[in-house]
């Protein structure tokens, strides 16, 4: 794989999906502590939001520290040069939120639907693209879930609704390279030349480097990770891995490798609730197909109800469940303890 | 008055249909088993539309012009009550014409300038103040509300949200051009009609096949610990009602009770009128609109409201 020269732009993920490791609780002090940090190692872009996006905050997916205005306001202030981005997925947030994080200072918006619902960000994506300078992108969830065909046309569609870039994101972590260099290579053939392409990863089956380094080859040019890789389930590609596999690569990012590792090592790995890494639920959620932020709400109903939580997420993954059902975790945890006689 | 009299005698109230498509074809079917509303007019803008063919075959009057199309004869055909299941865009305008031919208007869009009415919750009150426009709230509206109303009746409700999980091939155009509308207009009924202090709602659409039946779960956090008893009680009550007009209304699971956290998990299958079994958030849409002119049916047969033109 040659891939010397090629210009990405990485974007990190620690302080939206890292939320959900953290149950939403990270402070505004420290994501304005790390969110420095990254700024210092030339992180270009960094999201910020709740771990479900704007509007996320609900008995559904948790209540956060601190409301969306709040972080983003704190952590906008402070960047230099680092850019800062948020998160919405249609049906939980809304335009009014969006309005609310361009006068916060965000740089990039990220639309996010169902891999086959990309229809419901026409109102978003087209009111985003209004906005002068505006970084508009669609963001296309569980994309391992369709083929290639169907969901390139899913891409444009999110392309003709006004975004300048989209993404592939492999939400439950069950892609293989093989997977994301057919979906990136048509994306790349069939999308504007103009219209950036990114990747999102999850870390669930270890294969978050070797599927970002697919994408890039592939002709994406963005690519999410989590610095020490603190995301939902195994978390995303660990940032500072691959920025150190770029760096030996010739890939260039422009981040600085060294004050990266520091930020992971001496900021998020301290924060952490539990060590992110591939347990046995993780590794669950990558084999069965399964949500990554399901994690933690499938060890809790597991725990309350005396059930295994491999169990659940086995059944969820056979349920075809998409983002956002976090409801149908205890739902579906009473129905088994039920049938089990608990 | 003609038309006033023969109302009477055949003891129903006479209802134009505004929309053919799926909704308007599905209310066609169950208004036609109705004891109290007759359809006569099914109102399309597509001259082929196979849902005006169907109502034609059902021998109800039919135009392609729109609204105006019935307009000149629809008080001599004794229509006072109206459906509108086209879209909020065009929904004031059509509300308007109707209004000023004496006729009520029920309106099974998200445009909301009417009153909500959630039937088993605030029916009664919606008819007795003789609103000429009254509005079905959404889907997850109808299929929530009533379950935080259950829970607000017992003590207070300082919040409610809802989680409404429809099958992909049960979301309809209107419905993906504008989601926020829904998470707005489901939010606001269920503060003003189901007595949340504060109100928040979500929409997850699943493509998965075959398609999944509606979903609903249901939060309430209440102001004091609850009282698990009575709210259980209030809220098996609550479903008997609904199951009146929406026998596929059930329980899956709960009320679940953690601390000051009242969960209810409800799934909402269909009659399978015209519109598949699993598109629960369909059905409950058009039998809600129904019950609703049923209760207004029975006012106007019983002399206690003559519909006026606004």
């Amino acid at each position: 794989m040659n891939l010397s020269g090629k210009k990405i732009t990485v974007h990190d993920m620690c302080l939206r999906d890292g939320m959900h490791p953290k149950q939403h609780q990270i402070t505004v002090e420290q994501m304005v502590t790390i969110a420095k940090g990254m700024d210092e190692a030339g992180i270009p872009l960094i999201e910020v939001t709740h771990g479900d996006g704007l509007g996320g905050a609900s008995v559904n997916y948790g209540f956060p520290a601190a409301s969306d205005e709040e972080y983003l306001t704190a952590v906008c202030k402070e960047m230099k040069n680092t850019r800062v981005s948020a998160l919405l997925l249609p049906g939980i947030g809304t335009v009014d939120h969006l309005k609310m994080a361009v006068d916060c200072g965000i740089s990039t918006i990220r639309v996010a639907t169902h891999c086959t619902e990309a229809d419901v960000s026409e109102q978003h994506l087209a009111m985003a693209a209004n906005y002068k300078d505006l970084d508009t992108v669609g963001f296309l969830m569980m994309a391992h879930m369709i083929g290639p065909e169907e969901l390139v046309a899913q891409l444009k569609m999110m392309e003709d609704f006004g975004a300048n870039c989209v993404y592939i994101t492999d939400s439950a972590g069950y892609m293989l390279p093989d997977h994301v260099t057919e979906r990136v290579a048509l994306a790349r053939a069939e999308l504007r030349p103009e219209t950036e392409l990114g990747f999102h990863g999850h870390h669930n089956m270890a294969m978050g480097i070797a599927n970002s380094l697919a994408a890039v080859e592939a002709g994406a040019n963005r690519i999410d990770g989590s610095l020490a890789g603190l995301g939902a389930g195994a978390g995303n590609t660990p940032l500072e891995v691959f920025l150190a596999v770029c760096d030996r690569m010739g890939i260039e990012t422009g981040v600085n490798l060294f004050k990266a590792m520091d930020v992971a090592e001496d900021l998020i790995v301290p924060m952490m609730d539990h060590p992110i890494r591939i347990d046995r639920d993780a590794l669950t959620l990558g084999y069965a197909g399964v949500y990554s932020s399901f994690l933690l709400f499938a060890k809790r109903s597991a725990e309350k109800y005396g059930l295994s939580s491999r169990d659940i997420l086995v059944e969820l993954g056979r349920r075809k469940t998409v983002g956002g059902q976090e409801d149908m975790i205890e739902d579906l945890a009473l129905d088994m303890a039920k049938e089990r006689g608990l | 008055m003609i038309s006033n009299k023969r109302t009477i005698m055949s003891k129903k109230v006479k209802a134009a249909i505004i929309g053919p498509g799926n909704i308007g074809t599905d209310l066609l079917m169950k208004a036609m088993r109705s004891d109290l509303i007759e359809p006569v007019w099914m109102v399309g803008v597509v001259p082929d539309s196979p849902g005006l063919a169907r109502a034609a075959e059902a021998g109800l009057k039919t135009t392609a012009e729109g609204v105006d199309g019935m307009l000149p004869t629809m008080r001599e055909d004794g229509v006072q009550i109206c459906f509108d299941a086209t879209s909020a865009y065009v929904h004031a305008e059509n509300s308007r014409k109707v209004n000023e031919q004496g006729a009520v208007m029920i309106d099974l869009t998200p445009a909301a300038i009417g009153p909500f009415c959630v039937p088993p919750v605030n029916l009664a009150e919606a008819v007795n103040a003789k609103a000429m426009n009254v509005n079905m709230v959404t889907c997850g509206g109808q299929a929530t509300i009533p379950m935080v109303a259950a829970v607000s009746r017992v003590q207070p409700v300082s919040y409610g949200e809802i989680v409404a999980t429809v099958s992909s091939k049960s979301a309809g155009p209107g419905t993906r051009k504008n989601i926020d509308e829904f998470t707005r207009t489901t939010a606001s009924g269920i503060e003003k009609v189901g007595g949340a202090k504060s109100g928040k709602a979500i929409i997850v659409i699943n493509p998965a096949e075959p398609p999944l039946i509606m979903r609903d779960t249901i939060h309430c956090l209440t102001e004091t610990e609850p009282d698990q008893a009575a709210i259980t009680k209030s809220v098996h009550e609550m479903i008997a009602e609904v199951q009146k007009y929406v026998p596929g209304y059930i329980l899956k699971n709960g009320p679940v009770f953690d601390g000051n956290r009242v969960s209810i998990y409800m799934e909402v299958e269909g009659l399978g009128d015209f519109l598949p079994k699993y598109a629960g958030n369909l059905d409950i849409m058009t039998a809600a609109g129904l019950r609703t002119a049923e209760m207004y049916a029975q006012e106007i047969l019983s002399g206690n409201f003559v519909p006026t033109a606004a």
